[in-house]
């Protein structure tokens, strides 16, 4: 009797030191998370003894290697900002009408085959993208608006456009197809169309997953590197046009940082730049988390 | 579910009673009901253009890679390395270094993120800290690659000291595809229905006992799915391998985990941006596209079409 009542504890005390384990693994995620802040500011905050944080937020100029270097980051911003508004304005609606269609229009045996183009385009390499941009897209965006260069704000806008629009169409998707059938159901019941209930019913009772799906797509179009460096054109000015050529953040910490000497002021300061960039994409994602929880659709009764 | 509402549709449309149909029709001026539908299919078709379009882009991208690339493929470009400062050759280092950065950062994500799913799937109770938990694991998949070179820079190569390496490259992948790996596993997790674990505790095996001899082998295909998800991902990615592992040409194959490497996503990169014969290695900037997209591609094919045979057995 106590042979087994021993065996029953040891067993207890196994069972929770695995569990401990698997506890203690599952923090990897926020260390890996924490550990990136914590070199981020270490190896960014230095810049500061150069420049105040009002220069370099809101510096007009960009030219890290002259003597002496100017460290104003503010073109980079307005670049970052600028290709992903207007990415948006194209994959917003795309990716949303693509999610209505999959989840509601769309039959069962369209969707099977759509529904994996969708997630295809997700995948494509952003390298390759970014190339498709430079080899194809940039030389007859030139000839057909008859401009300097193909290598612009429109081009990178539209090549992040079809990156962003898998994220929102998928997130879409989900929160469109969670909406409790009784609600469509009586919506048609009271005569309206299958349209009228989108509208009216499906698409607003599914706003918070809509919301963050286009919030995170929007936070991947921001983030994304590769298509920026290779399509943006890499100017460091604030756009005046759709057609002018930019620098967003992404792409000048990857183009710069082969070329900044180790540790210098430049290195520094894309580092900061870095914090800048990791800043909005933590906003972006703090913000898509809220709405996601705050306003989660729990069955039909919290409408 | 889809053939269900439509059938609601049509019910809600045309299968009114007759008599209550004409009831309708006296009270709301007639042609409204026509003009609604009209109106509706219009809205429709905008719909079917819209996701049309997504298949295009794809078609158009694929299209323009296969045409233009499929010619500079053969047997030498895929086994010998660059000659003549890269203008001539072939891919074979790119191809290897991509494949060892791709399976080493599995190796690292894989059992992470196994193990951080199992415990939030099969052990964690709903309250502040899981919030917690999740919330990082969200946050760190919202990270822009870019900062995962940075931190892999600042942490891996420098701090660290591995320099830059395969290693310090793949463990730069492995922090990246992380919440792929958790969540493609709590997916499959969620799958394996309860009362498997309701019977393995029955018998009198513990937790853990129920996790590793019930719940994981059923959950198997589905992680594996995840993991091939996550190998294509980190074959993709360029920026986190810029400062950490990557570098224009290396001469010979990598010997250890401390070497340099060249990458696929890389060797594009350069050759279309860096080189000074941009214009003369074109086909073999398409046709590096293609091999890298192929790669790609077909792992992710092969992820999709595992997983259907998978729902359909369920």
């Amino acid at each position: 009797m106590a042979k087994a009542d021993q065996r029953g504890k040891s067993r207890q005390r196994r069972e929770r030191a695995i569990r401990f384990g698997f506890f203690s693994i599952a923090l990897a995620s926020i260390m890996t998370l924490t550990l990136i802040v914590v070199f981020l500011f270490m190896e960014g905050l230095p810049i500061l003894s150069k420049v105040s944080v009002k220069d370099f937020l809101f510096g007009h100029y960009w030219y890290p290697t002259d003597d002496p270097p100017d460290f104003g980051i503010f073109p980079l911003i307005v670049a970052s900002i600028a290709v992903t508004v207007v990415s948006s304005l194209m994959s917003i609606p795309l990716g949303i009408m693509t999610a209505i269609y999959l989840a509601e229009v769309a039959s069962f045996r369209v969707r099977e085959w759509v529904k994996p183009i969708v997630e295809l385009l997700a995948v494509l390499p952003s390298v390759v993208i970014g190339f498709f941009g430079m080899v194809i897209v940039a030389p007859f965006l030139q000839s057909v608006f008859d401009i300097p260069t193909g290598l612009n704000l429109f081009n990178a806008s539209l090549m992040l456009a079809f990156m962003s629009v898998p994220t929102i169409c998928t997130l879409s998707e989900d929160a469109i197809f969670s909406v409790p059938k009784e609600l469509k159901e009586a919506s048609l019941a009271l005569g309206a169309t299958h349209w009228e209930t989108i509208a009216r019913v499906v698409v607003p009772a599914s706003l918070s997953g809509i919301c963050t799906a286009v919030i995170l797509g929007m936070s991947r179009a921001i983030g994304e590197t590769m298509v920026v460096l290779m399509v943006a054109g890499g100017a460091g000015l604030v756009p005046h046009s759709l057609f002018d050529p930019v620098r967003p953040m992404p792409a000048s910490i990857a183009a710069e940082m082969a070329e900044a000497p180790f540790r210098s002021d430049h290195y520094y300061a894309l580092f900061a730049t870095g914090i800048v960039l990791f800043a909005f994409t933590l906003l972006f994602n703090l913000v898509a988390d809220h709405v996601a929880h705050r306003y989660k659709q729990v069955g039909a009764a919290t409408l | 579910m889809n053939e269900s509402s439509v059938a609601h549709v049509d019910c809600g449309a045309t299968a009114f009673p007759e008599s209550e149909k004409a009831h309708k029709e006296k009270r709301i001026a007639p042609g409204i009901r026509a003009h609604r539908r009209l109106f509706q299919s219009f809205v429709f078709w905008f719909f079917r253009l819209s996701a049309a379009v997504n298949g295009i882009a794809l078609l158009i991208i694929v299209y323009f890679l296969v045409a233009r690339g499929w010619r500079a493929i053969n047997w030498t470009f895929l086994t010998q390395p660059p000659l003549e400062a890269m203008t001539k050759g072939g891919i074979l280092p790119c191809i290897v270094g991509t494949l060892c950065l791709s399976i080493g950062a599995l190796l690292v994500a894989l059992p992470i993120g196994v193990a951080s799913a199992i415990y939030l799937h099969e052990y964690a109770h709903p309250g502040r800290l899981l919030r917690l938990i999740r919330l990082g694991i969200n946050n760190l998949a919202g990270v822009p690659s870019v900062i995962f070179g940075l931190f892999g820079l600042a942490f891996f190569v420098v701090w660290l000291d591995f320099g830059v390496s395969i290693l310090s490259g793949a463990l730069t992948l492995g922090a990246m595809t992380l919440p792929v790996i958790i969540g493609a596993s709590e997916e499959a997790l969620r799958s394996v229905p309860d009362t498997y674990r309701e019977a393995s505790l029955g018998l009198g095996a513990t937790k853990w006992q129920t996790i590793y001899r019930v719940v994981l082998p059923a959950a198997l295909p589905g992680i594996l799915t995840g993991a091939i998800l996550g190998l294509s991902r980190a074959a993709g990615e360029t920026a986190p391998i810029m400062f950490t592992a990557a570098v224009f040409y290396s001469p010979s194959l990598p010997s250890s985990l401390f070497d340099e490497i060249m990458a696929l996503p890389y060797h594009i990169y350069v050759l279309a941006t860096a080189g000074t014969e941009i214009e003369a290695t074109r086909h073999l900037q398409y046709g590096t596209a293609l091999v890298l997209i192929v790669l790609v591609l077909g792992l992710n094919l092969v992820a999709i079409f595992y997983r259907a045979r998978l729902r359909r057995r369920m």
